[in-house]
């Protein structure tokens, strides 16, 4: 994608892309795409643009910690299919308010995706007009407080 | 001051102005009403549209993280007006509509105890209010009434009283869960009076349990003030001006206030004059437009001659304790409310601390704040971990909040930024508070006691906050009522004891916070003072 489409730059996209995939990774069991899929990935980079500052300040910190641990740049050391592990784990131990926001930002994409929702018995839709069954539950579990005598402090 | 462009001051002065169209404004205006006095109510925000709020669209998560945030400092929307608060472990919440905070709130709508009030006299802390449970409590049943009450008679915790409930909200199988849990220890539960329509109410429709109640209700079941009290007040009469910001009250030369400076939405200033001033704008922004009305009178801000406009703020501190049952629960589908224990209300000698707290119980949460309450606390990892743990916390979480009495100490202040502006130019509230000891105390009680239960209910893990950062919901006490003008702002019936026309009708008069949500509270006390007026029209100013 280009940056004067999505105002990140393809590194910046790379690297957000490369991230999204090591907080939520795919899975099998439940048939769960990862935070990188296609589609999900352009909701996270659409949603991104709205923090801008904040989500490239916190690419740049990604960055940094690549530099200080390995000496390279994030996205070079992903090139080289170098072990990214210990990257993130300086990322997550140096940058915390950084990562957690690029982890927010994640999952509040990867939630409201159709499969996702519907792997985790969701109904693929808004709340409102249609709203939820609550079942009413056990009302006779109430007959011991009904039966318990007044306790508050009478006042002067 | 500053530059904005001016427009022609109106000759005619108001009878009554109300600042603020939130809980308390909304009651006083409809009570006037009948006097068929000229009421305006200047509102800094617009008139909600129930059909742009979050519920409707299938982002609904994320917009309570923008426009629809809690935090004003977060949602940032033109009506909103920054808040200087890193001296705070407690962050304040607001919403700046016509409705005010009970667009946004659970409507979690408990009255007060009678011992509420008589705080000093039981427990020799703090101080007592200057009117008591009863007289409050026809108020309490007018205001329910007006916003209508789901709930159920015959709590052992209060008083009997007369109020026409709703039936409850359902208990739902978190409910059912967490009251076996309460039965195996004995301890005390009742279903939560909410200000939530359970049948069709007032022309509102019934509650579809769409779970995102602190967006704003797009069903209408939950009682906002713009869909309660207003249309009553606008169709008797009263004139609701939206987006016009206060800056000051201004007086004349005998000390009465004469109306107020303020800004419209495109920043035009006007001036409105009136006979009555009445503010009604929370716990915050009132100390905040009493101490930005300075005059050559008033140095340090109207209505101040005892310094404690803005001193004595409480919030209710509040501590989450929350329980993972491998049973599938209700998540985030249905209020969050479900029902509240008094069990640790009342001060009791064997604690080390003095007061008490609610437990209120409620449901789970969608799926993008348990994943993000997950990754935040630790729960849910990065990588390959990451979905088991969600689907372990998913659907099968729920617990409670313990709102915590929060008592009155003058070092804990709104004042006003020295630098910090908002969109008009009007200084900023500056929020100074430290947690006493005594909530401390109370806090680590609660989740003991919160994890107590919810390992008897059956949880097979609990984790705990304390206090919810971005959990400042109730602003009160920084413009307190008192007979002595030496100790109070208002009198013991919500009027200035400096300027004898000017009232206060929101959470700032509160004496005490009692360990219980304060809207029901607020809108009785609103209604009680318009009462008062009503019957003083002919010396109001004596």
């Amino acid at each position: 994608m280009k940056p004067t489409e999505t105002h990140f730059t393809d590194d910046e996209t790379e690297a957000l892309k490369i991230i999204a995939d090591a907080i939520i990774p795919a899975s099998a069991e439940g048939d769960l795409p990862s935070a990188a899929d296609a589609v999900i990935f352009a909701d996270i980079l659409t949603t991104a643009l709205s923090r801008h500052g904040a989500v490239q300040s916190a690419l740049a910190a990604l960055d940094s910690a690549a530099r200080e641990s390995q000496g390279k740049t994030f996205t070079a050391l992903a090139a080289e299919q170098a072990p990214l592990d210990s990257v993130i784990e300086a990322f997550r131990g140096s940058y915390p308010e950084e990562a957690d926001l690029l982890a927010m930002l994640t999952v509040q994409c990867y939630y409201r995706d159709d499969r996702v929702m519907q792997s985790h018995g969701m109904e693929t839709r808004a709340p409102h007009p249609e709203g939820f069954t609550v079942d009413q539950g056990d009302w006779s579990l109430l007959e011991p407080m009904r039966n318990r005598p007044e306790f508050f402090r009478k006042a002067p | 001051m500053n530059s904005q462009p001016k427009a022609a001051a109106s000759d005619e002065p108001v009878d009554v102005l109300i600042i603020g169209a939130g809980a308390s404004g909304a009651a006083m205006a409809w009570s006037l009403a009948d006097t068929r006095m000229r009421i305006v109510c200047l509102e800094q925000g617009a008139m909600p549209n129930p059909l742009n709020y979050p519920s409707t669209g299938r982002d609904w998560e994320a917009r309570a993280q923008s426009d629809f945030a809690i935090s004003p400092n977060q949602r940032q929307r033109p009506s909103d007006y920054p808040i200087a608060e890193p001296d705070s472990p407690i962050k304040v919440v607001n919403f700046n509509g016509v409705g005010g905070g009970t667009v946004l709130y659970a409507g979690h709508f408990p009255r007060f105890h009678p011992s509420d009030f008589r705080v000093k006299s039981l427990d020799g802390m703090a101080d007592d209010w200057p009117i008591d449970y009863n007289t409050l409590a026809p108020f309490y049943a007018e205001n329910d009434r007006m916003m209508g009450v789901a709930g159920l008679a015959g709590d052992p915790a209060y008083p009997g009283d007369n109020a026409e409930r709703m039936p409850p909200l359902p208990l739902g199988k978190s409910g059912e869960t967490l009251a076996k849990g309460f039965n195996k220890l004995n301890w005390h539960w009742w279903p939560s009076d909410t200000a939530i329509a359970t049948q069709p109410y007032d022309g509102r429709d019934k509650c579809i349990n769409l779970g995102a109640c602190l967006s704003g209700c797009a069903q209408g079941a939950k009682a906002s003030t713009d869909i309660t009290y207003w249309p009553h007040a606008v169709r008797a009469g009263v004139e609701l001006r939206t987006r016009c910001r206060v800056r000051e009250i201004t007086v004349d030369d005998s000390g009465m206030a004469t109306g107020v400076i303020y800004y419209d939405g495109q920043g035009v200033e006007h001036e409105l004059r009136a006979h009555v001033v009445v503010l009604a704008s929370n716990g915050v922004g009132t100390p905040r437009i009493l101490l930005n009305s300075k005059s050559a009178a008033h140095p340090d801000g109207l209505a101040n001659s005892s310094g404690l406009v803005g001193k004595n703020l409480m919030f209710h501190p509040y501590a989450s304790i929350m329980g993972v049952f491998e049973e599938e629960l209700d998540g985030y589908k249905g209020p969050h409310k479900i029902f509240r224990s008094q069990e640790f209300y009342e001060t009791d000698p064997e604690r080390d601390f003095v007061r008490g707290y609610t437990f209120e119980i409620h449901r789970g949460q969608g799926p993008v704040a348990v994943a993000q309450a997950g990754l935040q606390r630790g729960g849910i990892p990065w990588g390959a971990g990451h979905h088991r743990a969600f689907r372990k916390l998913f659907m099968h979480t729920a617990g409670m909040v313990a709102i915590c009495e929060d008592l009155p100490e003058e070092h804990n202040t709104v004042s006003l930024d020295p630098v910090l502006k908002d969109s008009d130019g009007i200084p900023a509230p500056k929020i100074d508070y430290t947690l006493s000891d005594n909530s401390l105390k109370m806090m680590d009680h609660a989740i003991a006691k919160g994890t107590e239960v919810l390992r008897a209910a059956g949880a097979k893990e609990v984790f705990a906050q304390a206090p919810i950062t971005n959990g400042g919901w109730h602003l009160m006490g920084t413009a307190r009522m008192g007979t002595d003008p030496k100790t109070s702002v208002v009198n013991e019936w919500g009027r200035s004891h400096d300027v004898k026309n000017l009232f206060v009708v929101d959470g700032s008069i509160f004496v005490t916070s009692a360990g219980v949500n304060p809207t029901r509270t607020i809108q009785a006390l609103a209604l009680y003072v318009a009462e008062q007026m009503k019957q003083r029209l002919a010396n109001l100013f004596d």
